[in-house]
C-alpha cells in the first residue's frame, strides 16, 4: 500500500517536473535507493556488514555490457542475466565466507578484499576491455533500454526500486525474514531453535547481490560505459552502506530516505564547492559519523523519536518519553 | 532402559589440558523429568552443549531416540525434537516477545500468521501474555528466563534441555516457575534440567545425576543422591561427609 503510494508519487513528480535538474536528481536518488535497499537486506536485516557490495554491482554492470557487446543480446534479456550473475557471485562468495563462520569486521574486510580482487581481475582479462573499459553504443530507443528522456530511466529504476521494496516487505512478514533477523540478533539462540544460519545468510546475500547487480546494469544503461574502477571501486560499496545506515538499518523506508537525503546534500554542496574531486566521499563520511554518533537508528529512527517527543510535549506531562535509542547488531 | 530418549555413552570433551567432561554415560527415559546437578565448573553446561550439538565430543556416543547424533549441528537436533535453553539468556533483543517466541514456532510452521498465533498460545502457558508486545531487551531477568523457556517450547520439542532456568530468580519467582515446569513435563515433554536451586530439584526431579570435575559421581532419586557421601564431599569438601555423620 505504502509502496504503491510511493510509486505513484514518484511518477507524478516525473510527469509534472519541467526541470532537468530535478529529473536527474530523482533518477540518481532512486538509483542510490536501489543500492541501499540491496545493502539493507544483508546488512540491516542480516547484520552482515559488507564493505564490498561493488562486487555485485560490478558483476551486474559487466554482464549487462558484455551480453550486449559480445553476445549481441537485447538489454532486456541482458538485465535478468546480469541480476542472476550478481546473485550467483553473492552465493559463491557467501558460501566461501559464511561457511567458515566469518562475522563482523572480518566479514567486512573480506568483502572489501574480494571487490578489490575483482577490480584487478577486470583490469587484466581481455573480455572486460581491461583498463580501457567497455562502451555500449548509443542507440536511443525503448527496445535498446536507452531513453532520450530521463523519464524513461526513472520508470525503469522505479520498477527496480519497487521490486526491492516488495522483497524487503516480504522479508518482514515471512519465516525466512524471521530467521534472518534471529541470526542477526543472536546466532547461537537461533541455532538452538532450529535455524540453519548458513542457509539463511546465503539466501540474504543472494537477494542482496541480485538487487545490487540490477543497479550495476542500470548504471551501464544510463552512462553506456563501464571500467574496472567504476565497476568494482569502493565508492559504490560506500554509497550503498552509507545511505542504508543514514536512513535507518533494518527498516523498509530507511534506505530510500537515506539515499534521497544524501543526493540532496550532494547536490547542494556541489553548488557550494563546485566539482571539487572527492568532495562526495568527504560529505558521506561526515554524515555517517554524525548519524552513528547521534542517531544510531538513522533518520527514520530520529524522526520517530522527535515525533514522540513532540507528542509527549503536547500531551499531558505524564505522557511517555521518547523510546530509548537502541543500536542492534 | 530400552526406551531412553537421550543416551550418552562414555562422552568426553577436553579444552586444551582441561578435561571438562570425562567418560560420562547416562540414559534419560522418555517422559522423565531429570536433573543434572553439581558444583560450579563440574561440566554441566559443557555436557548440554555436547548433547545439543554446539560442541563435538572428543570421544563417546550420543543417541537421541536411538539415532546417533554426536557432532550433528544444533539446528538439525532441534528438528529431531531436542531444544536447549541458555544459562545466560539469549533473547533477540531488538524484537518483541511475540516475535522471539515465533522464531521457535517457525520450526514446524512456515506461515507468519500461524507462528505468531502459536507464540501467543505458548506465552499464555508460560505466563508472558501481558508482555507480548514488549521488546525482549526490556524484560526483567525473570521475564527473560520465561522467554527463553517459551521460545524453546514453541519448537514443540520432545526433549527440553533447560540450563538453569531458575537461576537469578527470587524465591517468589521460583515458586511461580516450578508449576510451569511441572506442567510442561506433565504435557509429555521429556526434560533434563541443570539446576542449582535444590528446593526445586527435590520437588520436581524424578531422577538426578551428579557431575563433579567432569565425572558422573552419583545418580538416583533426589533423596538418594543428597544422602550420598560422594555428593556431600563434592559440594562441601573432602572429609566432610564423615564429620557430618560423626
Amino acid at each position: 500500500m505504502q509502496i504503491a503510494a510511493f510509486a505513484a508519487a514518484v511518477l507524478l513528480l516525473a510527469l509534472t517536473a519541467r526541470s532537468g535538474v530535478v529529473l536527474n536528481l530523482a533518477m540518481m536518488a532512486l538509483y542510490g535507493a536501489l543500492m541501499a535497499i540491496a545493502w539493507n537486506l544483508l546488512g540491516g536485516y542480516g547484520g552482515q556488514f559488507s564493505f564490498g557490495h561493488a562486487l555485485f554491482f560490478g558483476t551486474g554492470a559487466y554482464v549487462q555490457a558484455i551480453a550486449q557487446l559480445q553476445a549481441g543480446l537485447s538489454p532486456w534479456i541482458a538485465l535478468p542475466l546480469a541480476i542472476a550473475a550478481a546473485a550467483a557471485v553473492g552465493l559463491f562468495f557467501g558460501a566461501l565466507s559464511f561457511r567458515y563462520g566469518l562475522r563482523g569486521s572480518y566479514f567486512a574486510l573480506v568483502t572489501l578484499a574480494f571487490a578489490e580482487v575483482f577490480r584487478i581481475l577486470a583490469l587484466s582479462v581481455p573480455f572486460t576491455g581491461a583498463g580501457v573499459g567497455l562502451m555500449v553504443p548509443l542507440k536511443e530507443g525503448a527496445a535498446n533500454m536507452q531513453f532520450a528522456d530521463r523519464r524513461g530511466y526513472i520508470a525503469l529504476v522505479l520498477a527496480l526500486v519497487v521490486a526491492g521494496l516488495l522483497v524487503t516487505s516480504w522479508l518482514r512478514h515471512s519465516r525466512f525474514g524471521a530467521w534472518l533477523q534471529a541470526v542477526r540478533d543472536n546466532e547461537d539462540a537461533a541455532r538452538a531453535v532450529g535455524v540453519d544460519p548458513l542457509r539463511v545468510k546465503l539466501g540474504a546475500i543472494g537477494l542482496s547481490g541480485a538487487l545490487m547487480g540490477a543497479a550495476g546494469a542500470f548504471y551501464v544503461q544510463v552512462f553506456q560505459y563501464i571500467d574496472p574502477g567504476l565497476a568494482y571501486g569502493p565508492h559504490t560499496s560506500i554509497e550503498a552502506l552509507v545511505a542504508a545506515i543514514v536512513g535507518g538499518l533494518g527498516t523498509l523506508w530507511g534506505p530510500v530516505i537515506g539515499a534521497v537525503a544524501l543526493h540532496l546534500l550532494a547536490d547542494l554542496t556541489r553548488n557550494l564547492f563546485g566539482a571539487l574531486p572527492g568532495i562526495n566521499m568527504i560529505i558521506y563520511g561526515t554524515v555517517l559519523i554524525l548519524i552513528v554518533m547521534f542517531a544510531p537508528r538513522g533518520l527514520l529512527g530520529l524522526g520517530r523519536s522527535v515525533r514522540s517527543l513532540w507528542a509527549g510535549a503536547r500531551g499531558s506531562t505524564s505522557a511517555a518519553a521518547a523510546p530509548q535509542e537502541q543500536v542492534h547488531g | 532402559m530400552a526406551s531412553a530418549l537421550l543416551r550418552l555413552q562414555g562422552v568426553s570433551k577436553s579444552f586444551g589440558g582441561l578435561a571438562a567432561v570425562q567418560g560420562v554415560s547416562l540414559a534419560l527415559p522418555a517422559g522423565c523429568l531429570g536433573a543434572l546437578i553439581g558444583p560450579n565448573g563440574a561440566g554441566k553446561t559443557t555436557l548440554f552443549a555436547l548433547a545439543s550439538g554446539f560442541l563435538r565430543p572428543d570421544a563417546g556416543s550420543i543417541a537421541f531416540d536411538g539415532e546417533e547424533i554426536a557432532g550433528a549441528p544444533p539446528h538439525l537436533n532441534a528438528r529431531r525434537g531436542m531444544t536447549r535453553t541458555f544459562q545466560l539468556v539469549q533473547p533477540f533483543a531488538a524484537q518483541t516477545v511475540r516475535e522471539n517466541i515465533a522464531v521457535g514456532a517457525h520450526l514446524h510452521c512456515a506461515g507468519r500468521r500461524e507462528a505468531l498465533a502459536q507464540a501467543q498460545a505458548v506465552a499464555q502457558r508460560i505466563g508472558l501474555s501481558s508482555q507480548l508486545d514488549k521488546p525482549a531487551g526490556e524484560l526483567t531477568v525473570a521475564g527473560r528466563k520465561r522467554l527463553e523457556l517459551a521460545r524453546a517450547l514453541a519448537t514443540r520439542p520432545r526433549l527440553l534441555l533447560l540450563d538453569e532456568v531458575l537461576a537469578g530468580l527470587n524465591p517468589q519467582e521460583v515458586g511461580e516457575m516450578v508449576p510451569v515446569l511441572r506442567e510442561i513435563a506433565a504435557g509429555g515433554v521429556t526434560v533434563l534440567m541443570i539446576e542449582h536451586v535444590m528446593q526445586a530439584v527435590m520437588h520436581l526431579a524424578q531422577h538426578v545425576w551428579v557431575l563433579a570435575q567432569g565425572r558422573l559421581i552419583a545418580s538416583g532419586t533426589p533423596a538418594e543422591v543428597t544422602r550420598d557421601p560422594a555428593v556431600i564431599e563434592a559440594y562441601l569438601g573432602h572429609g566432610t561427609a564423615r564429620r557430618l555423620a560423626g
